[in-house]
Order: C-alpha cells, then structure tokens, then sequence
C-alpha cells in the first residue's frame, strides 16, 4: 500500500499570541493554562499519520476533538500553526497561492456537512462549479456534472434549486459536486451527520458502493462510532486535538489502547464489524493424499472430537470426517477416506461479518469452514469462540 | 479647577479651524470644478433624455418596466396607481419639476452605487477598512442634512451638483453598510465551498457572495434611494431645482396648497421608485 498523504507534527492554535501558546505546549502546559495565560486555543496538537491510497480513512471524535479543524488544514482552507503535510511525497503545506489553488481545482475536494450548496445556482451549476471555475466550456462541463449526478443516483433535478430537494438529495449533489473535478482525494467533513438515520445508511451505502467502482482516497470525519467502523478502512480517534489512537476497525475493537476507546466502543454491535477470519480457529486436520483411517481417529482422539477436517497436500479443503464413518471403515479393514467423505460443510470467506453468520452458526452441528478464494482452508469457526468474540474477549488459537 | 474655568472662558476654536480648513479645501479649485463638471455631466444627460420623452411615452416606459420588474407576481395595482399618479402629476403643471427631481435622485443612487457597492465589499474583506470606515459612516448619517450644504457650495457652487454631493453624503451610508452586512452573511461553509474548489478571490466575489449578498445589497440600494428622496427639499435651498424647490417657495410664500400639491407628487414618485426597486429585489428569488 501507497501512503497518500502524509502528515507530521501538525498543530493548529487559534488566537492572538500563537507563538507564546507555542512555547507553552512544548513546555508541556496543559490547554486550559494555555487558553488562561494566552487567550489561545489549541485546535490540533502534533497530529501524526498516514493515509492510504484508495482507502477510507475516519477520523473519529466527539465534537471539540479538532476533527474538523484537522481537516481544514488538509486543503489549508486553516493555515497550520506548525508541521507539514505531503501528498506523494510533495509538500502542501509549502504550496504558493497559485499552487494552492491548483491543488484544490485538481487534487482534492471537499463534501460538507450540511451541503453547503450555492443557494443561487441550479443543482447543475452547483456540480459544475469546480470546472466552472477552472475556466472548462459550459457544454463539457455540464456533461461531467450530469454524469456524477446520475452516479450518485440523481435524476432529473439538474435544473431545479437546492431548496426543492430533500436534504439525501442535497448531500447527493455536494458528492457529485466533490467528484465532477476528478479529485484524487475527496474529505468529507460529518457528510452524512445532518441527514436522518435512514438516508444515512443509504449514503453510507452508496459510499461504500461508490468507492468500490472509483477508488479514490477518502479522508470522512464522523462523530459517530458505528458509521466509523461501518464505512472505515482504518479509523483514527482524536480527543482534544490529539490523537488517541489509529486502526482497523477490528483493531479499535479488540484492542482499544485507554480506558477513552473502550468506553467508545462499549454498546457497538461487534457481530457487524468482526468477521469470520477475526473468530476461527486452526483445526489440525489430515491429508487425504497420504493419512488413513488410524490416523484421522487417533487425532480425533487427541482432541476430543468426534470429526476432522480434511484437506489435500496443497491445503485444499475437501471435507469433513466423522468418527463412527471412520471406525466403520478400520472394522471392514478399508483404507480409502474418499468414500467417507462429507462434503455438506457449511463455508464461508475470511471477511465475512460474523452478524451474517449467526444464524446458521446457531442451527448447524458442524462448525463453518473458512475458505479463501482458492478454496485452501484457513479455519474454522465453533459457538464458543464466537460468543468470547461478542462479549470482546480475544479468541485464542487453541485449535 | 482653574484650568477647567478658564476653558468656560475661552471658546476651542473648533468654528474657526473647519473654516480654514474649507477654505484651505477650495484652493484646490480644478480638482472639485472636475467632479462638478463630470456630475453635471450625468445630470445633464439624465435632463436631456427626460425632456426628450413625450410623457405619454414617459409613462408607457414606466409601466413596461414595472410590468418586467414585477416578472412572476403582477401587481396591477401599482401600475394602476403609477399611472393615475403620472398623469396627476402632468394635470398639476409639476411635470418638469418631477424630471428634475427624478434626476437628482438617479444622478445620486448612480453615484452611490458605485462608491458605496465598492467600499462596502472592501469593509467586509478588511478589518481595517471597517474600522476606518464605520466612525465615518455613523458621523455621515447622525449629522444633521443641512450642515452638508454649507461646504457644499463653498466647494461646488450652487445648482443641481452640490445638491447631488449634499444627497450622496447623506444617503451613502445604508448602501455601504447593508453590503458590508450582505457580503458578511455569506454562511462561512458556503465560503469554504468556493474556497475548496480552488476559486480566486474575484471568482468568489462575482460567482458567491455577490449574488448571495444581493438582496441585502440591493436593499440597501432602495433605503439610499429613499434618504436622497427625501433631502430633494433640502438640495433646493442651494438651487436644485425641482419639485422640492416648489415646496420651498411654497413655504416662503405661506402657500399650503400649492406645498401640498407638490409635497404629494414627491409622494407619489417615492412610492413609485420604492415599489420598482423592491420589485427588481424579489425577483427572481430561490
């Protein structure tokens, strides 16, 4: 994976005496004092990390987190007080007016929370406006427009005004709006946070959709935990302009680094976030190209099982064995396990939420097998490691 | 307590040092006859275009842009009224004294347009400007009318042009400040917006907040129209003629009803020039 963008030792602080809030925080005075002493107001404090290419990053916090002030400064719509910010390795933070606006016209673009469309321009003038003003003839400029809108799954509103249009609809265009420039990265600040919790899952979804198809770089701020770990290829939590903690979505759940991230994630419904691979466990299992019935029956003996799973030399998954089939075939002196075989094993792919899962887990005896795309077994999942994954204990490899 | 007397005592010369300072004004005798010239070059011109036009023809272009302004929403009313009033006006012999008003307030609103838009763009991009600018505009509006037509003849001779400057002083105030305001209330995401997508300055200005601002703006443009309406009376005094000069001989000559008759046609022009600008204002509106 390719970084994007990178950030280091950024800071913001709002206010007259910047410099002596500087020297404060260096000295390592808390913010309160620094606000007391200097009137000034730190935004973000020594933000350090990386973004991926093509990823959806989240950065996760509660309001006053400086979340959106950390944004802000990604396309300097807020100068930084100090630190630097690379995209590929050239330095934004460096970038003349002109390169800036060139920057913002071609690189990077911004959807807002609540819309922020151009109450005086028609929903196609508000998605050209990008173009617009890169100087791009009306005829070209409208076709993009038309085609972003009609990505989102806006028809027929290009010549009505903002205000007739629901607020879904309204923040459909502010992202085909942040798309008709082709951006390489698109930040998104709270962009679903003002509309109702069912247009937020269908945005969350059409994002997600979008995303699959477009692959850009996505930088989406959210206060809320669940959207976070819904639509986050890695989050990043912040708490009072610093950073807490940065991750997979698993990573935040499994192993949250302060007593603030786990009082975070407390109540969040980890069926959905935690998938089959996070759950499984190795199994010992026999090879039908070399091991016969003895051996299959002494492992399940070993381990207290009454079957095993088979695989062949290259970790194919075949199937599964039971002990009394086993047993059977070593009375009639056979050695052939082919004949024994049981293939009506349910399975399922490593990044499977186990939420979708739960439902047969709960009706089938046998355990699920989890396969990656060349069917070579990677484990397996039972009840009791599921339910240690629900209530967060970490599922130990014991198999 | 001795100091404090003594200034009982002896009168600041606050009179003397604005009179010198006029005076000082008035050598630079070429700049102010420059602005006088081009002044009464608009009046002139506004004069020469309303003399020309039949006043049948006068009042057919009145309604035609009443009926264009009103747009969507047809007011039948007012242009019912506007040319009852008109032809009232004609009736009473106030004809050219109503141009000559007419000229005074457009040569005034142009002028204010098009230093109050400006500076009122300039007060809200700079808090410098608007520190400089606001004590001026509280002392412009709070002084009393009249004080503005001493230096204005002194500096522009008598007529219609110092009656402009003393309407332009006098009714710039509401433009610059509801520009300022205007261009202020553009919501700050809707800034950031246009910012984001990498627009210049002039991009942001023409593309977003002008045509944001522009109801609040042109608000402004109406109350400025208004006040310098309202100072034609006043103008006359230093020679602008006019109907507002018919009112003024009307009070010297204790003449109530030719005061009133007068006084009504101004009434009837501010209500037309009022409800034509708002018109142009709700026009259009999204």
């Amino acid at each position: 994976m390719t970084k994007k963008v990178e950030v280091k030792h950024l800071t913001k602080i709002f206010g007259r005496h910047v410099g002596r809030a500087k020297e404060m925080i260096n000295e390592g005075k808390s913010k309160d004092e620094i606000l007391a002493k200097t009137n000034s107001v730190v935004g973000v404090h020594d933000a350090n990390f990386d973004v991926n290419e093509n990823e959806i990053f989240v950065i996760m916090g509660l309001s006053g987190s400086g979340k959106s002030t950390l944004i802000r400064m990604l396309n300097r719509l807020y100068e930084p007080t100090d630190g630097e910010i690379l995209l590929d390795g050239e330095s934004i933070t460096k970038f003349d007016k002109k390169e800036l606006r060139d920057f913002r016209r071609k690189k990077m673009s911004m959807v807002f929370q609540n819309f922020a469309l151009f109450p005086n321009r028609t929903i196609i003038e508000n998605t050209a406006y990008g173009l617009e003003i890169q100087g791009v003839d009306k005829e070209t400029r409208h076709q993009k427009a038309h085609e972003c809108l009609e990505l989102v799954g806006l028809h027929g509103y290009d010549d009505r005004y903002p205000n007739e249009l629901s607020g879904g609809q309204q923040q459909r265009v502010g992202l085909a709006r942040g798309l008709a420039n082709d951006p390489e990265i698109l930040l998104m600040d709270e962009a679903f946070s003002a509309l109702d919790p069912l247009n937020r899952k269908e945005m969350q979804d059409e994002l997600l959709d979008l995303q699959s198809h477009l692959k850009k770089t996505i930088i989406f701020i959210s206060h809320d935990l669940n959207e976070s770990l819904r639509i986050g290829d890695r989050i990043m939590i912040m708490r009072d302009g610093e950073i807490v903690q940065i991750g997979s979505p698993e990573d935040i759940l499994q192993h949250p680094k302060n007593d603030y991230v786990e009082k975070f994630i407390e109540g969040v419904d980890r069926t959905k976030i935690l998938t089959a691979s996070r759950v499984m466990i190795r199994p010992d299992v026999i090879n039908i190209e070399k091991d016969g019935p003895r051996t299959a029956l002494r492992l399940m003996k070993d381990n207290h099982n009454s079957s095993v799973y088979v695989v062949d030399s290259e970790h194919h998954f075949k199937g599964l064995i039971d002990a009394k089939d086993v047993i059977k075939q070593i009375e009639d002196d056979k050695r052939d396990l082919q004949s024994i075989l049981r293939t009506d094993v349910p399975t399922t792919t490593p990044d499977t939420p186990i939420k979708s899962l739960l439902n047969d887990i709960s009706k089938t005896s046998v355990p699920f097998a989890v396969l990656d795309d060349n069917d070579r077994l990677l484990g397996i999942i039972i009840r009791s490691s599921v339910l240690g994954a629900i209530s967060g204990n970490e599922v130990q490899n014991n198999g | 307590m001795a100091n404090l007397f003594s200034l009982t005592m002896q009168p600041i010369p606050f009179a003397d040092w604005i009179n010198k300072f006029v005076n000082w004004l008035t050598q630079f005798v070429g700049f102010f006859n420059g602005i006088t010239d081009f002044i009464g070059a608009i009046v002139n011109s506004f004069q020469w275009v309303f003399d020309l036009l039949p006043v049948w023809l006068f009042i057919v272009l009145v309604l035609g842009i009443t009926y264009w302004a009103l747009h969507d929403s047809k007011h039948w009313g007012l242009m019912l009224f506007e040319l009852i009033g008109l032809v009232l006006i004609y009736n009473q012999g106030y004809w050219r004294d109503m141009t000559q008003t007419l000229t005074l307030v457009l040569t005034s609103s142009l002028i204010i347009v098009v230093i109050g838009i400006p500076l009122g763009i300039w007060m809200a991009k700079s808090h410098t400007v608007k520190v400089i600018v606001k004590p001026i505009l509280d002392f412009m509006q709070t002084m009393p009318a009249f004080v503005y037509l001493i230096p204005a003849v002194a500096l522009f001779g008598i007529g219609m042009v110092p009656g402009v400057i003393a309407s332009v002083i006098f009714s710039l105030p509401p433009v610059v400040r509801m520009t300022n305001l205007g261009i202020e209330q553009v919501p700050t995401d809707l800034i950031e917006a246009a910012d984001s997508f990498g627009s210049t300055g002039w991009q942001k200005l023409i593309k977003v907040e002008l045509p944001i601002a522009k109801n609040t703006l042109m608000s402004g443009v109406n109350q400025g129209m208004m006040l310098a309406l309202s100072m034609v009376v006043i103008a006359s005094m230093i020679g602008a003629v006019g109907l507002g000069s018919e009112v003024y001989f009307a009070v010297g000559r204790n003449n109530a009803g030719s005061g009133f008759t007068a006084g009504f046609a101004i009434v009837i022009l501010a209500i037309i020039l009022d409800r034509v600008t708002q018109a142009f204002n709700k026009n259009k509106k999204h």
